[in-house]
């Protein structure tokens, strides 16, 4: 069939024979002088094999090429850290948590392909993120996605996040991953570039860290996992009908599907595989499929690598070279083992019953050579495909429009007239799309499986333990704010970065390391690439400031649509570690009479604010400062204040303001508050203001003097806003929402989606999960009050609830 | 009453990871001999008018919008008569107009 009878193969001494053969590389997104390259590197013509080979590695998506000259900064400025254990440039970073455990993460896009097809998109993205933590020899313990999606009545919006949701859902759950928290925001810059991010964080012992590297002449590279099939490679495509057959062969999908059962057999088989030390170097394959795999692990080697393609096993006979080269077919890895290892490792694939198959070796030499049907079709130097790609530096400037934007200070729109319109808007906000409550999405995850999560969505941070002997956990957040970071890109990039490390820091965690997921439009538009000069930088200097190394991310540009970008998107995740899970400080309000005290300092801050998107409509003006010192102040208060057992209760202050957060914090309490407006501030700004560096924590009355004397000591202002009480959140001389109103308002979808029928809640807040009551006990925190070190019997429970 | 039958199959470049588990689970029973298994849906819709032009037509937008991901699947529509006698519809695959292609 096809692939005997194509013509011509086009061999490595045929493309020396055929100099001047048209060649598609236009098509397959080469700039002209980037293909004249290829032929000066290989001093000849490439075949298409090498064609396709380099037009993928060199492509934006894999080679960094408009990003790496900013990107170089989380590199210079990286702050010492003794944490870090592996750092930027593997498939994830590694960081020290303590106790001789090891805890990789890293936050990666799956924007397009969740456009194409909603459903396997965000599947996908889920199971190569999980591969690639589970590359650096971790085991995967859990998942984050930090979404974005068009304006909530947008039928783009309502193609794309049904989708979406039940693919994330359906992949992680299958996978027996939890899902413990991430980010829903609504934009309508978003519709048609919907952003669906997926994080991973697995854990290991110090000693089982993976590197991919090929090294020593040899040993066998062996492909295990799934079939290849003609997955995810649309584009080549074009090279085989141009090239070979002009009859026109089926055009390949640009659509992966991935499958969990196929992923979770590899995860267990591999880590098999690594407890018996079976293995040199791996690499999971993602984009690029074989080509990245292949290529960079003899770049990262001594560069020589033999590969037959002819021993790939293939879900289609029909396939070309090319197409087996650039398949992004799921599920797979690439191994190097010794040769003396090499039948332990089949038999641990068999008994996984996962298709393991021996496709080449290491070779003396420096080329990277693959042969299909015993001729050779790709000759070259690896390191040129993997990692010296084209650099551009892309001419960047600012914006015309940004000096305008700026001064379209939020200041001139009108503010509630009296209490009665204040409270309106309190109740619009807590009910509008981006503030509302998300668990009709994130309960359809999975979060509590593995039996390890401390805490979930809705809470500030998802946490997980990872020793059940001493409870060590570490902790994860997420954040980015598109508004803040399209007024000020640079302010925009730190102000997610202090709110994912204030949302850890608000558990009992302490912020260690940083993975980031850059999110922006076309780099080829100058203004797009300033915003991305700017947000880079931004991030790099407050990450040096905080001490916190980057270690690792992915950036996602050409997310736009026509000339329109997407807000810029810098979405940061900051890894936290937590010496024993069972002090953690969760956010929910529970014991009535206690006091309430809000920290930090409020200015009068509503550029870009909730505030102004959900009543007028507005963008503009500048976003709220960014304090790091005081960020790192607030963080040690929070982070000591739950170790000493100081307070019940911490949520941190982010968009929608104060009042936003203690609305979520009585709603996930059951209790209500009263607030008083304190001296000097204006109801308004009391309750909306978006002002940076500030949390707000429930305390025992016995502990206030201990806990304002350390704010004191320490120089964070701490006011007393109010206390625990009843079942409204009122604020005196204002206004009194009920719970039940709030509640009614905060829960409520949209009709566009809700997708038919609300679905019943029975009688309590939550539905019942998949984790059940228990699991829910130990996730709202114990409900014994005061969260003290936990007394012998209640730790005994607590144990039993999560074993 | 007419009854017509759509029938969804993944495209076959597509992964589909039900056949597969039912062709790895055929010879485990003793089944030899299968090297292949891909599994679909059939959809079977009865109408309440005739089956005309404009009723394929119809259904066809139903198949194309909501019966099947035409990103990843295609689907076929064909009319089945609902005879008396129990049988007489399943020859009557190929007997009319109503026998669609593959759409893509």
């Amino acid at each position: 069939m096809p692939a005997q009878s194509k013509p011509v193969l086009d061999t490595v001494k045929h493309a020396a024979d055929t100099p001047e053969a048209a060649q598609p590389w236009a098509e397959l997104g080469l700039k002209e002088d980037e293909y004249q390259r290829i032929r000066e590197i290989l001093g000849r013509r490439p075949t298409g094999a090498e064609l396709a080979m380099y037009s993928v590695m060199w492509s934006e998506h894999c080679s960094y090429k408009s990003s790496k000259v900013h990107l170089r900064q989380f590199g210079e400025k990286a702050p010492t850290s003794d944490a870090l254990l592996v750092g930027i440039g593997e498939n994830a970073g590694v960081v020290d948590v303590g106790q001789g455990y090891a805890v990789t993460f890293k936050v990666e896009s799956h924007n397009h392909p969740s456009y194409v097809e909603p459903y396997q998109g965000a599947a996908t993205g889920v199971g190569g993120i999980v591969r690639d933590i589970l590359a650096m020899g971790a085991r995967p313990i859990g998942v984050m996605d930090p979404l974005r999606f068009g304006a909530a009545d947008h039928p783009d919006t309502r193609r794309v996040l049904p989708g979406v949701v039940a693919g994330i859902g359906g992949y992680g759950n299958c996978l027996g991953l939890p899902n413990i928290g991430g980010e829903v925001v609504f934009d309508p810059c978003y519709q048609g570039n919907p952003l669906v991010n997926a994080l991973c964080v697995g854990v290991m012992r110090h000693e089982d860290i993976h590197l991919a590297k090929a090294a020593g002449a040899g040993n066998k590279v062996i492909l295990y996992g799934a079939r290849t099939g003609g997955d995810g490679i649309g584009g080549v495509s074009v090279l085989a009908s141009e090239t070979f057959d002009s009859g026109g062969p089926a055009k390949r999908p640009a659509v992966q599907v991935g499958d969990p059962f196929q992923e979770k057999l590899l995860i267990e088989c591999t880590l098999e595989i690594f407890a018996e030390r079976l293995v040199t170097g791996i690499q999971d394959l993602g984009g690029a499929g074989l080509s990245c795999a292949t290529s960079e692990l003899a770049s990262a080697g001594s560069g020589g690598m033999r590969v037959e393609l002819d021993a790939v096993p293939l879900r289609d006979s029909s396939l070309s070279p090319e197409e087996i080269l650039m398949s992004e077919s799921q599920e797979r890895m690439c191994a190097v083992v010794e040769p003396g290892k090499v039948d332990r490792f089949l038999e641990i694939c068999a008994k996984w019953d996962v298709i393991a198959t021996v496709i080449g070796e290491v070779t003396e030499g420096d080329r990277l050579e693959i042969y299909w049907h015993g001729e050779q079709v790709v000759d070259v130097p690896p390191r040129t495909v993997a990692h010296e790609g084209p650099v551009y530096e892309r001419p960047y400037a600012r914006p015309t429009w940004q000096d305008a934007l700026q001064a379209d200070d939020p200041a001139r729109l009108a503010r509630p007239a009296d209490a009665a319109e204040l409270r309106a808007q309190v109740l619009r906000l807590v009910g509008s799309p981006n503030q509302a409550d998300v668990s009709w999405i994130t309960d359809q995850y999975d979060r509590y499986v593995l039996g390890n999560t401390v805490l979930a969505q809705p809470e500030d941070s998802g946490m997980l333990r990872i020793d059940e002997e001493t409870n060590l956990g570490v902790a994860l957040a997420t954040d980015g704010n598109g508004r803040y970071a399209k007024l000020d890109p640079y302010t925009g990039a730190q102000l997610a970065l202090v709110e994912a490390y204030r949302n850890v820091a608000a558990g009992g965690a302490k912020p260690l390391a940083v993975t980031d997921c850059l999110n922006f439009g076309s780099p080829e538009d100058p203004a797009v690439m300033w915003q991305f000069a700017e947000a880079t930088r931004g991030l790099a200097d407050a990450c040096l400031a905080l001490g916190l190394p980057v270690t690792g991310g992915n950036v996602s540009l050409y997310n736009q649509t026509g000339e329109t970008a997407i807000h810029p998107t810098p979405v940061v995740g900051v890894l936290g570690v937590i010496d024993d899970v069972t002090r953690r400080t969760p956010m929910a309000f529970r014991t009535e009479g206690q006091l309430l005290y809000l920290l930090g300092e409020t200015h009068e801050e509503f550029g870009g604010s909730a505030w102004t998107d959900v009543i007028h409509g507005h963008l503009g003006g500048l976003p709220p400062r960014v304090d790091l010192e005081r960020e790192r102040l607030l963080g040690e208060i929070l982070i000591a204040a739950s170790r000493d057992g100081m307070i019940d209760a911490a949520h941190d202050l982010s968009d929608g303001g104060l009042i936003q957060a203690v609305v979520e914090s009585c709603l996930r309490g059951g209790k209500g508050a009263r607030l008083v407006v304190p001296e000097g501030l204006s109801p308004f700004t009391f309750l909306l203001s978006e002002s940076t560096a500030r949390a707000v924590v429930a305390l025992p009355r016995g502990e206030e003097v201990r806990f304002t004397d350390m704010c004191a000591a320490r120089g964070l202002p701490a006011t007393r806003i109010g206390v625990v009480d009843g079942a409204a959140v009122e604020v005196q001389g204002q206004f009194s929402l009920p719970l039940d109103e709030l509640r009614e308002a905060h829960e409520r979808r949209g009709p566009a989606l809700s997708g038919g029928a609300p679905r019943p809640r029975a009688g309590g807040r939550r539905p019942p999960g998949t984790g059940g009551a228990a699991a829910d006990v130990l996730a709202d925190g114990s409900p014994h009050g005061p969260r003290r070190p936990v007394p012998s019997a209640d730790r005994t429970r607590h144990q039993g609830l999560v074993s | 009453m007419a009854r017509v039958v759509v029938d969804v199959m993944l495209k076959p470049e597509i992964l589909d990871p039900q056949g597969q588990a039912v062709q790895r689970a055929l010879p485990r029973l003793g089944f030899e001999g299968i090297t292949d298994v891909r599994q679909g849906k059939r959809f079977e819709l009865d109408l309440a008018g005739p089956v005309d032009e404009a009723a394929i037509a119809r259904i066809r937008e139903i198949a194309g919008t909501f019966l099947a991901n035409t990103v990843i699947e295609d689907f076929e529509v064909r009319v089945e008569e609902l005879a008396d006698a129990p049988g007489a519809a399943t020859g009557s695959a190929g007997d009319n107009a109503a026998e669609e292609g593959a759409v893509r």
